[in-house]
């Protein structure tokens, strides 16, 4: 069983305890514990149970690389599903349940899979659900639906806050073990601006686990002391618990900085973001142990020899009292030594090597530990934790030659460099025979802008083996980063031990031979249960290239993205197809390195900080009035004033009977503003409109339309001229900031020799539409400047002072009636809303919403951008000829305009549209027409851009595009509505209100 | 005449910063061949102030001139002067090809200042703000999170950051948010 060590653990506080509970049974654990070292403090081997055949999993590493270990953490709206136990810290209170089992942990239904697996070999799932084909969607997806995934959700309601941080140095280095404090060094003495960035919250990596000696101390010693030296410098910054997740183009980094993880509820915010933009990027990343390939080496209590260290030397936690040592290395045998020093006990180690190890093994047969060479696994025995071991022969098929019991297995099966963060943007690998891994190719490193590379790998995590290398190469590359950044490096490496090893022995299966039941218990992918087998079917299969078996068998698919399987996984592969390794290559590694929160890359954007809301001057007056408000880009416009108990079509037909009797207010602020400038603005103008607008007189307004270079519509609006230099521009709301850019666009970049500035205006305004009859008597009320009928006449404007106010008032009208645009500074916006309201009062003056503006202007036939048109839509398609010039020789679209099928006669037009019934047809709905397509479809001949019901008319009015439309007037249409049934309309004039437009000329 | 209000009404948040409303600010765009004589002669009877080099921002009494573009500055004055200084202006550059137009009611003006400011800027727009990347007299149109904004740091450690009128109670809500206590990154200040 597992237990605490009343002696070691150099990371834990054993004089204090803390409580935690795991399925809700109260442990304790020691701060400095990981959850995971405490989890196993309390014996509690069994953590979890795997993905496909729910079979019970143990602890198997100590880092990020877990696969297994895998909790929900938390309660309510703090739940977490699928964090590592290992990467946890462990704080008093900490709650977390196991995961991927029903009923139980200990009883879980589904490991029945397990004595299934014979039945569920890789591909299965395609192989059995693909027939027959609807039996997918209705019976299998559901039903796998039910039992795939890991976590449950997590719970809406994060209390959490989170934040980026943008950083900028010479030299980042990713990783804070003796490599990384080293490179750091060496930059920073070099003079450069330096960032070194640690995963965990400890510096030193594992060497202060692995002993050794840098400069003459103790490497533990030299850890600290490096670090208060860096602490001293000021041109570096030391980050812990920030882990270096991803490398981007041109030298851009993501740290992620787990600020509060260990500290819930303190006012920090949980994680950090750092988004950092560095010259040069060192990974010191180091190595990970890869497992060995043996059956049962899933069985809770085998673990990887490194981690079974790292928790009798950090956390004082050993995990069994006989621990068996099996291994294709030297570095395994300092696990047995460690343990043996500690008084435990080693039956046996196992090295598949024929010739054994080096000088370790000698220090462990010293010790008087049984050392077995050219011997493996044949087969773990237990269930929910190991009970004893069988071995076999290397070099042979698995005849058990002698059990052992033990209850716990250290295995190793190598080591790999960490080269994820060096391949993220691009780095190649080259495969080291000697070593048995891929590490950094340094010829093909990530290159920046200026084809340079920008990533220097160090130490381990650049295949390194000893101390000694790993300083000097980490040295080496803190210079270069120096260098590449233009300072001067200067001072050597410090010295650091060395060790002699023999070398080690590529082990990809155990025993070699390994028939097939021992193969189908021999686990390469812990979390989504891929065999030996499973790899090994695919290649038979043909799925010879790498990224194919990999989807196939799901290798490496899971949330550890195959840290422990993917060279084991297609060394398995490349001896199936044989073939080398390099030739099967890898997979592509992906950012982020290991899976960081959703919530850090929103960072702040969340609650009211979301997203931008724009609000206009008189927002406030809005809300205070129960507007129910609609999106209109990132505006939120009232959509209608609902009063009292009144439902948004009831609110809707009031203000538009409102108008239409008396007077109404529309808060029209979020209209574009463009001031258009210059001696060739008139000229810019033109080719910016369809119509004419240099011919516009000061004082005048015209409405006009803009096109794209392809012809097609793209804004309307009413120009005025402010003076024979300037035109103000009004775009729809939302195309003020693009219609800004388009401009700006052409002037830049095709007319820049024209005399022509714009300026974006619009927040500079607050504007309110005043319409109905009174109109012009309530403003009247308000100025002492003449705006009658004859000294402002329609499409007007002038500069008058309203309520005291310097304003800009047009006389143009939207909803058919008479009616003015007052444009006031936006500090007044509200002032003057707040006057007209009052001096309208004996009107019955009400406000209205963007629902009624557009009922309003569909009863007098205007059209309206992105309901007439759609980006496909020519301003001929909308009869608006009229608008279109005939005397300019050209404006942006005129071309395009004229080809074949823009200039079609069958292109649809618009028309209006009367139901016969005096119902409101359905929106977007189509007009059918006899006949079917060559897809078997029903052919159209029209559809409906907008349908309203007219509070003015009494009945539903709408306007669509229809094959010949124009020229069918009176002919009756059928548009099938959604649930069946059909409305029946007849094609009429779009005008349905004031055809003649007495009611806005008076 | 109404009395003027700007968007955030003299909010004020204090935290690892402070962040406040500024008030109400005179703000004229000028765009023209800013390397003319012209037009660095209106722009120093206009302010007082010479044309600032790229990315800088040039202050007086009451008064600055930011650099916005090659051939745009925003002039920055007290808020009852805009009519004047911009007939100043059109007086001086008639003739010229220029545009100049009143957007003091287009923007909102915030203050962060104390301790924390460099940081509290820095969570949110991505500009090298070290001391020393980034200087007294300094300026920068950049993204404040989702929106535009621009910003100059004055002698006193104090950032003068523009934001767009509408999205003022965003902006604010930011800076407020990345000012909370606790927040502190500890690479600045």
């Amino acid at each position: 069983m597992s237990t605490r060590l009343a002696k070691t653990g150099r990371l834990v506080d054993h004089s204090r305890a803390i409580e935690f509970t795991f399925n809700g049974k109260r442990l304790k654990g020691h701060p400095g514990d990981t959850l995971a070292s405490a989890l196993l403090a309390n014996d509690q081997m069994l953590v979890g149970r795997s993905f496909k055949y729910h079979r019970p999993r143990g602890i198997v590493a100590s880092g990020a690389e877990e696969p297994n270990a895998l909790v929900g953490l938390g309660e309510g709206t703090r739940f977490e599903p699928n964090q590592r136990v290992t990467t946890t810290e462990l704080f008093d209170g900490l709650t977390c349940i196991s995961q991927n089992h029903w009923p139980s942990l200990d009883f879980d239904i589904g490991a029945v899979n397990t004595h299934l697996s014979r039945f569920l070999p890789a591909g299965f799932y395609y192989k059995m659900f693909i027939h027959p084909r609807p039996f997918w969607k209705h019976v299998y997806e559901p039903f796998i639906r039910q039992s795939a995934g890991l976590g449950k959700a997590s719970n809406p309601g994060d209390p959490d806050r989170y934040e980026h941080f943008y950083y900028f140095c010479d030299v980042l280095v990713v990783g804070g073990g003796v490599a990384g404090l080293q490179a750091a060094l060496a930059a920073a003495e070099a003079g450069s601006k330096v960032m070194l960035i640690e995963q965990t919250a400890h510096w030193g990596g594992r060497s202060p686990v692995d002993g050794g000696e840098v400069d003459g101390q103790p490497v533990a010693e030299w850890v600290d002391a490096t670090i208060a030296k860096l602490q001293g410098m000021p041109n570096v910054t030391l980050r812990n618990r920030c882990m270096g997740a991803g490398v981007y183009d041109q030298g851009y980094a993501l740290g992620y900085e787990r600020v509060a993880d260990h500290t819930p509820g303190s006012d920090a915010p949980r994680h950090r973001l750092w988004r950092i933009r560095a010259g040069q990027i060192v990974t010191a990343t180091g190595a990970i142990e890869r497992p060995l390939s043996f059956a049962g080496n899933d069985v809770p209590g085998v673990m990887l020899a490194s981690a079974i260290r790292d928790y009798a030397v950090d956390f004082g936690v050993s995990i069994g009292d006989r621990t068996v040592v099996v291994t294709n290395n030297d570095d395994a045998y300092r696990t047995a030594i460690t343990l043996k020093q500690l008084g435990l006990e080693i039956p046996v180690i196992l090295d598949a090597r024929q010739s054994g190890g080096g000088a370790l093994a000698d220090e462990a047969r010293a010790l008087g530990i049984r050392v077995e060479n050219g011997k493996g696994i044949a087969k773990v025995k237990g269930g929910k934790r190991v009970t004893g071991v069988a071995i076999c022969a290397q070099a042979g098929e698995g005849a058990v030659l002698e059990e052992i019991a033990c209850d716990a297995v250290a295995m190793s099966g190598g080591w790999s460099p960490v080269v994820h963060l060096w391949s993220h943007c691009g780095g190649k690998l080259i495969w080291d025979e000697a070593s048995a891994h891929f590490r950094p190719d340094p010829d093909q490193p990530p290159k920046g802008a200026k084809g340079e590379g920008f990533v220097i790998p160090a130490g381990a995590a650049n295949g390194a083996g000893d101390l000694a290398s790993v300083v000097s190469d980490a040295h080496a590359a803190g210079q270069a980063a120096a260098k590449a950044m233009g300072h001067k490096p200067k001072g050597k490496a410090p010295k650091a031990s060395t060790s002699e090893e023999a070398p080690m022995q590529p082990v990809w299966l155990m025993p070699q031979g390994a028939g097939i039941k021992l193969r189908m218990k021999s686990w390469l992918d812990y979390q989504n249960d891929v065999k030996v087998s499973d790899v090994q079917l695919a290649a038979r299969e043909g799925y010879e290239s790498v990224e194919h078996a990999k989807r196939y068998t799901t290798l490496g698919m899971a949330t550890d993205q195959g840290k422990l399987s993917n060279i084991n996984g297609l060394a398995i592969l490349s001896d199936a197809l044989n073939q080398p390794i390099p030739q099967t290559g890898t997979t592509t590694f992906r950012p982020p390195y290991t899976p960081i929160s959703l919530s850090s890359i929103a960072g702040e954007a969340k609650g009211e900080i979301f997203q931008p809301i724009r609000k206009t001057p008189m927002h406030g007056w809005h809300e205070a009035n129960g507007a129910d408000f609609e999106p209109v880009g990132q505006w939120r416009r009232p959509y209608c004033f609902p009063k009292g108990e009144e439902g948004r079509h009831e609110a809707v037909n009031r203000e538009i009977k409102q108008t239409r009797a008396s007077l109404a207010l529309l808060d029209a602020s979020t209209l574009g503003k463009i001031i258009v400038k210059g001696p060739d603005a008139g000229r810019f103008m033109d080719v910016l409109y369809t119509n004419m607008m240099s011919t516009l007189k000061p004082g005048r307004c015209r409405y006009g339309l803009m096109c794209n270079e392809n012809g097609f519509l793209m804004d309307d609006g009413v120009v005025a001229r402010l003076d024979e230099e300037t035109f103000l521009v009004h775009t729809t709301t939302g195309g003020a900031e693009s219609i800004h850019g388009h401009m700006e666009d052409w002037l830049q970049c095709e007319w820049w020799d024209w005399k022509v500035y714009t300026a974006n205006v619009t927040e500079q305004y607050a504007q309110v539409g005043v319409a109905g009859p009174n109109s012009r008597k309530v403003i009247e009320k308000l100025t002492e400047d003449d705006i009658s009928a004859d000294a402002l006449t329609f499409m007007g404007w002038t500069e008058i002072t309203v309520a005291g106010i310097p304003a800009r008032v047009f006389r143009i009208s939207f909803a058919g009636e008479l009616s003015f645009e007052l444009s006031v500074p936006a500090s007044h916006g509200r002032a003057l809303w707040d006057a007209l309201l009052e001096a309208g009062e004996e009107y019955g003056v009400m406000p209205y919403g963007t629902e009624a503006m557009h009922v309003m202007r569909a009863e007098k036939g205007f059209i309206m951008i992105g309901d007439e048109t759609d980006g496909t839509v020519i301003p001929q398609d909308l009869n608006m000829d009229w608008a279109i010039s005939k005397k300019k020789d050209d404006y942006l679209g005129k071309r395009a305009q004229e080809r074949e099928h823009m200039a079609d006669p069958n292109r649809w037009k618009l028309v209006g549209l009367e139901t016969l019934e005096g119902e409101v047809l359905p929106d977007g709905a189509y007009a059918t027409a006899p006949g079917t397509n060559a897809n078997g479809q029903r052919n159209t001949q029209g559809r409906v851009t907008s349908t309203y019901h007219s509070p003015t008319l009494g009945r539903g009015i709408a306007m669509g595009l229809v094959h010949h439309g124009p020229d069918r007037m009176g002919e009756v249409l059928e548009f099938p509505k959604v649930d069946g049934g059909i409305v029946k309309a007849k094609i009429v004039d779009q005008v349905f209100y004031d055809k003649d437009g007495e009611k806005q000329n008076v | 005449m109404s009395e003027a209000i700007t968007p955030l009404n003299g909010a004020r948040f204090e935290g690892l910063a402070t962040i406040e409303d500024a008030g109400l600010t005179g703000m004229i765009t000028l765009r023209g061949d800013l390397s003319s004589k012209e037009v660095k002669a209106a722009v120093q009877n206009a302010v007082g102030l010479d044309i600032p080099a790229q990315r800088q921002a040039l202050s007086g009494q009451g008064t600055a001139v930011l650099w916005m573009s090659p051939d745009e500055l925003l002039l920055m004055c007290p808020y009852a002067e805009v009519a004047q200084i911009i007939a100043a202006l059109e007086g001086a550059l008639k003739g010229q090809h220029f545009l100049v137009a009143n957007v003091s009611d287009a923007r909102t003006f915030l203050h962060v200042s104390g301790p924390g400011a460099r940081e509290t800027v820095a969570k949110l727009c991505p500009v090298d703000l070290s001391e020393a990347a980034f200087t007294p007299g300094m300026f920068r149109r950049t993204r404040m999170a989702q929106v535009p904004a621009a910003f100059w740091l004055d002698e006193a450690g104090t950032f003068h950051l523009i934001c767009f009128r509408s999205v003022a109670d965003y902006a604010f809500n930011l800076l407020k948010t990345s000012a909370l206590p606790g927040g502190g990154v500890g690479v600045y200040g």
